[in-house]
């Protein structure tokens, strides 16, 4: 089975977010990276089907070099090989831009299983992968917690509202969207580190994609700014003890009313 | 393009669904600003009922999609259906809302339209006629204003909580149900639903908690829990986590509060080394009181908060179970 994994860097969770001046994208000088985590569950899934089932991961991501040390973390965890589309540009807010990208770049490979994390911590859009199905052509499914891979379909567990979850079952080639959480992912051996060195990383550009790249660009991002406050938060101050003893007093009555 | 507003608005049990009043009361907000006549769309198999409901809003009509092939939602079948209806009235905006259902579905559907979606929208103002939208980036850390660029129609799905249901504006008359039989090719729709499980049998019910201590990736170990018993015992509360506590197996999943758990809305609730993604907020901004510990003074959690601690919350429980259960004796 060959299976293709989509994984995007973006800032690492502690990262202190700054605007740039021009407040319209934060500034990379301040941030580290790291794999988006949603997309770490759907490397580990790739990886556990080609265990089970034989055949290849391919990890591809999109932008600048400082990715490449994303897609080398995925190959010493074990995928094969990795596609770089690299983009110098900031990221467009109109996803049609990256699955574009993405389409373009890995259609003639015809993969029998695409995953993508469900949605990135950064844009957070969720879009990404389910326009790449409709660019590929391939029946997709989202948030999945579980995948069952019959001969040439699949079945998978979508996660619905309020604690409840769907299966749905689908012809190969498909394209599903990961939940966190449905697997542990591993961590990279030092052997795996050492191997992912060698391990073939195809670069290429959208100038290079060409004509092949589908994306509309209809989306305009005007402005980032910190959220304004819709309700006045009282802060308390002082030492552990005098913080507590602080909302202790502004909350007793709830306190002393509630159930023991 | 026809000057058109289309709400397209979901149901689960023979039922519209809150959120999708939510979408509705949005389009409706959008086309009093600019002038523009709403249409809401809904799709399925026999809904002349339902299609009664959505009538009593005001809305120039209720256009019924109706096929044997949309009983089941699909993404392929409900793309198919919607992208011929779409097509044909090309709308300026289109509204939905940001369900799991939506995220599967409109990403698709916009981009065969050669479209853009603006999912997760909590927002809109118009700044010398244009429209522009807002929504969230960094997982609510950051705001940002987009705007549609060419021509429409506009996607947008909007998210819980931000065009109150409440708003809805109701019709003098009701509005007239149009019923549209559509065609489906059967070999374009290749999903097969098969059954729906609910996988943790509850055996709490957070929903009727009146104390809540809900706990976060902050608490760093599983090792570390104990502290937050502490206090949920303290208080007499039930204990509850976040999404990556109950995915690491820390708290059972029946105790997970947000969009993928439950919807709780206690007299008092406490965010323990929670940031507050959207996904945490919606489930359970509706608390009457809420207080939130975080070390970061820019978590989102804090835009909710009656209360705020900003320390490490490592310090603050231990002296603050201390503090209550002195409160409580006294």
């Amino acid at each position: 089975m060959k299976i293709l994994v989509c994984l995007k860097q973006v800032s690492a969770k502690e990262s202190t977010l700054r605007l740039s001046e021009d407040s319209l994208h934060v500034r990379e000088s301040d941030l580290s990276f790291e794999i988006n985590e949603p997309d770490t569950f759907a490397l580990e899934e790739a990886l556990r089907l080609k265990e089970q089932l034989g055949g290849e991961v391919v990890v591809v991501s999109l932008g600048p070099a400082r990715i490449q040390t994303s897609i080398r973390e995925a190959l010493a965890k074990g995928a094969d090989r990795g596609i770089h589309i690299e983009t110098e540009n900031a990221e467009s807010v109109d996803r049609t831009w990256a699955a574009g990208l993405i389409a373009a770049a890995v259609r003639e490979e015809k993969f029998d299983l695409v995953l993508t994390g469900l949605q990135s911590d950064d844009l957070g859009t969720g879009q990404t992968g389910v326009i790449l199905a409709e660019f590929l052509g391939l029946p997709h499914a989202t948030i999945i917690m579980e995948i069952q891979i019959e001969e040439s379909r699949i079945k998978a567990k979508r996660e619905l509202e309020g604690g409840w979850f769907e299966w749905v079952e689908m012809p190969l080639p498909a394209l599903l969207t990961i939940q966190s959480g449905l697997n542990k992912p591993r961590y990279a051996s030092l052997l795996g580190i050492k191997k992912a060195k060698s391990k073939e990383m195809r670069r290429v550009t959208p100038v290079e994609l060409g004509a092949e790249v589908s994306g509309t660009n209809a989306l305009r991002l005007r402005k980032i700014y910190v959220p304004v406050k819709s309700k006045n938060t009282e802060f308390l101050d002082g030492t552990p003890k005098e913080a507590a003893a602080k909302l202790v007093e502004r909350i007793r009555r709830e306190i002393v009313s509630s159930p023991s | 393009m026809t000057q058109s507003i289309i709400a397209i608005l979901e149901h689960q049990d023979g039922k519209i669904a809150r959120l999708s009043w939510e979408a509705l009361a949005a389009a409706q907000k959008l086309g009093a600003a600019l002038n523009l006549p709403v249409e809401a769309m809904v799709l399925g198999s026999g809904l002349g009922h339902l299609a009664g409901q959505v009538a009593a809003c005001k809305v120039t009509q209720v256009i019924s999609l109706d096929a044997p092939a949309l009983e089941s939602y699909t993404p392929d079948a409900y793309c198919l259906a919607l992208h011929g209806a779409v097509a044909t009235r090309s709308p300026s905006y289109v509204f939905l809302p940001h369900t799991y259902q939506v995220r599967e579905f409109a990403p698709k559907l916009a981009a065969r339209m050669g479209r853009a979606l603006l999912s997760d929208c909590t927002g809109f103002r118009i700044e010398s006629g244009e429209v522009i939208f807002s929504r969230q980036l960094y997982q609510g850390k950051l705001s940002a204003d987009l705007s549609f660029e060419g021509d429409g129609p506009y996607f947008i799905s909007v998210q819980a909580g931000s065009f109150p249901a409440a708003q809805l504006e109701r019709g003098e008359n009701p509005a007239p149900v149009i019923e549209e039989r559509v065609e489906l090719p059967k070999d374009q729709i290749r999903t097969i639903p098969l059954e729906r499980v609910q996988e943790a049998k509850r055996t709490v019910d957070l929903s009727q908690a009146e104390v809540i201590v809900a706990v976060g990736r902050g608490i760093k170990e599983a090792e570390n829990l104990p502290l937050v018993e502490k206090l949920a015992a303290a208080l007499g509360g039930q204990i509850a986590g976040s999404r990556p506590i109950c995915d690491s197996g820390w708290l059972p999943m029946e105790r997970q509060v947000g969009s993928s758990g439950q919807t709780v809305s206690p007299k008092l609730y406490f965010a323990i080394g929670i940031s507050g993604a959207i996904q945490h907020l919606v489930g359970m901004k509706g608390s009457r009181t809420i207080v939130a510990i975080n070390k970061d003074p820019h978590a989102p959690i804090f835009e909710v908060a009656d209360y705020g601690i900003v320390a490490n919350l490592f310090d603050v429980l231990p002296a603050l179970t201390e503090e209550i259960v002195k409160a409580r004796q006294s």
